[in-house]
């Protein structure tokens, strides 16, 4: 299957649907792609009452002529203009004009003995989880990582009837303070910040405090916490652990883009270092939604040609920036939280890979030929930011298939960037 | 509100189980009481990421082998396994 497009949008998050309806609203034939079933991205996901930005926002991406891609996974880049896609078991070829892609980022895991248990899940995770239908009333969760996701998620998992034992956040509290502070600049993140930790009020918020190990038979049963020099355990039935976000970069390190200290370049226009493609959203630097809707509308304008009223969108993404450096600040994970895997504590979950048999190597591609670390199925997504933190290992080039794919989708492909799937 | 009247109605590993529209499969896997997978080295494995990127929910869905059963929403009558 071929399909042709002015502009096609890679991510149905907050800065893929911006992107889309606006290039959309200049009369640009646009499709919008997208792995999940529907749009929202992680952030906006439904089974739970939406924010106003979300249900103003999706009803604009209903009413606009966007093609939604749904549950189509983007997995090679043959040639500039093109897009290899596969949906429903289905091979599909994506041709564009122009390219905007709004990826999104992941989680942060950072590997402890016992967070292979099953019931250990993100923080993010856990919430995505019981947006999917997971019962949680009356159940015991700890939320630990760090950033501002964990309040949202204790808050969200409290108001479902969770009981939130305890949140622990791996920054200092003096560092909190001064996060806090500079929020006056953003008062409606501030406000919303204190609904969340109004909300999950009953809860201890422990600073400087992490887990440490987790134990139980079959699922997760206890937790060890440290915070300075104490430790204490405390029974549970989910954890949900996540150290903030990093991009997801996958795409972006096929089309070529470059990467400055680990997000996607980009100028004023969202426009990466590669002709006919911009970025936007988390993986130019983690933002958060209203920093998303700003840069999605840029690119969504730029991308259709309409440079001059993108322009005039920079002072509203200028004045986020100095939100992304104070979360990039606040955040910014403590050494010592390499100090809980053991050597026999798994990293690469997909391989079973342990820390001390990765400790023996040199870079990440010396550990990967080796002992197949990040080589299964999500190819080093979870392990690979985990030992660039514990072994300081930069990335990998990415080859193709960015994702698993049929073996017939990979088939499908042609081999020469003149001839489509149709003539194949 | 669970509506009984709209549930959708799912067989994992030959047990039924009853789940509200909108449900994933990898919540009617946890809600049956199971895990996911069974790792290389033999552990038990769930759900981790919830957004389809850890690949920890794999589970076969509908005779179809190493389906994310975080991103496929139940349906009546499905047949999930898992090891």
């Amino acid at each position: 299957m071929k399909k042709a497009f002015d502009v096609v949008v890679a991510g149905a998050g907050p800065a893929g649907i911006a992107a889309a309806v606006t290039a959309a609203a200049q009369h640009r034939r646009v499709a919008l792609v997208d792995d999940n079933q529907r749009p929202g991205g992680q952030i906006w996901r439904s089974g739970a009452s939406l924010p106003r930005p979300a249900r103003v926002w999706l009803s604009r991406l209903e009413a606009s002529a966007v093609e939604h891609l749904s549950g189509t996974r983007i997995f090679d880049h043959p040639a500039p203009g093109v897009l290899c896609a596969e949906w429903n078991e289905t091979a599909m070829e994506l041709h564009y004009e122009k390219l905007v892609f709004a990826t999104g980022a992941r989680e942060l895991f950072l590997p402890f003995p016992g967070w292979t248990l099953p019931n250990v899940m993100g923080a993010g995770g856990l919430d995505a989880m019981v947006r999917g239908g997971l019962p949680v009333a009356g159940k015991r969760v700890v939320v630990a990582g760090t950033g501002p996701l964990l309040l949202a998620v204790a808050a969200h998992l409290a108001a479902r009837g969770a009981k939130i034992v305890a949140i622990c956040e791996q920054a200092p509290f003096a560092r909190l303070a001064k996060f806090a502070a500079q929020m006056s600049r953003y008062p409606g993140k501030l406000l919303q910040g204190l609904a969340y930790r109004l909300a999950a009020r009953h809860s201890r918020l422990y600073c400087g405090c992490w887990p440490i190990s987790a134990s139980g038979s079959t699922a997760l049963e206890s937790l060890t916490l440290r915070q300075g020099n104490r430790t204490w355990s405390v029974a549970c039935d989910y954890l949900a652990c996540g150290f903030h976000l990093v991009p997801n970069l996958e795409l972006a390190e096929l089309l070529g883009c470059r990467i400055q200290d680990g997000f996607v370049a980009v100028d004023d226009l969202q426009q990466t270092s590669v002709a006919n493609v911009y970025c936007a959203g988390e993986p130019t630097g983690i933002g958060g939604v209203e920093m998303a809707l700003v840069e999605g509308q840029i690119a969504g304008l730029a991308a259709s040609g309409s440079a001059e009223a993108a322009r005039k969108l920079i002072p509203q993404r200028r004045r986020m920036l100095g939100f992304v450096d104070a979360l990039r600040r606040t955040c910014a994970l403590n050494p010592e939280l390499r100090r809980p895997a053991a050597d026999t504590t798994l990293v690469c979950r997909c391989e079973d890979v342990p820390f001390g048999t990765l400790r023996e190597h040199t870079s990440w591609r010396d550990a990967k030929l080796h002992t197949r670390c990040g080589m299964g199925p999500c190819q080093g997504r979870i392990c690979g930011a985990a030992a660039e933190f514990l072994f300081g290992w930069g990335p990998d080039a990415v080859r193709p298939p960015i994702f698993p794919a049929l073996v017939s989708s990979l088939a499908a492909e042609s081999t020469n960037p003149n001839k489509s799937m149709e003539d194949a | 509100m669970p509506d009984p009247a709209r549930s959708i109605t799912l067989t994992v590993n030959g047990t039924m189980v009853r789940v509200q529209p909108g449900t994933t499969v990898a919540a009617a896997i946890l809600i049956a009481g199971g895990y996911t997978r069974t790792s290389v080295s033999g552990e038990p494995r769930a759900p981790l990421c919830g957004m389809g990127i850890c690949f920890e929910c794999r589970a076969s869905i509908g005779g179809k082998l190493h389906q994310r059963s975080c991103q496929i929403l139940c349906t009546q009558g499905m047949d999930v396994r898992t090891p």
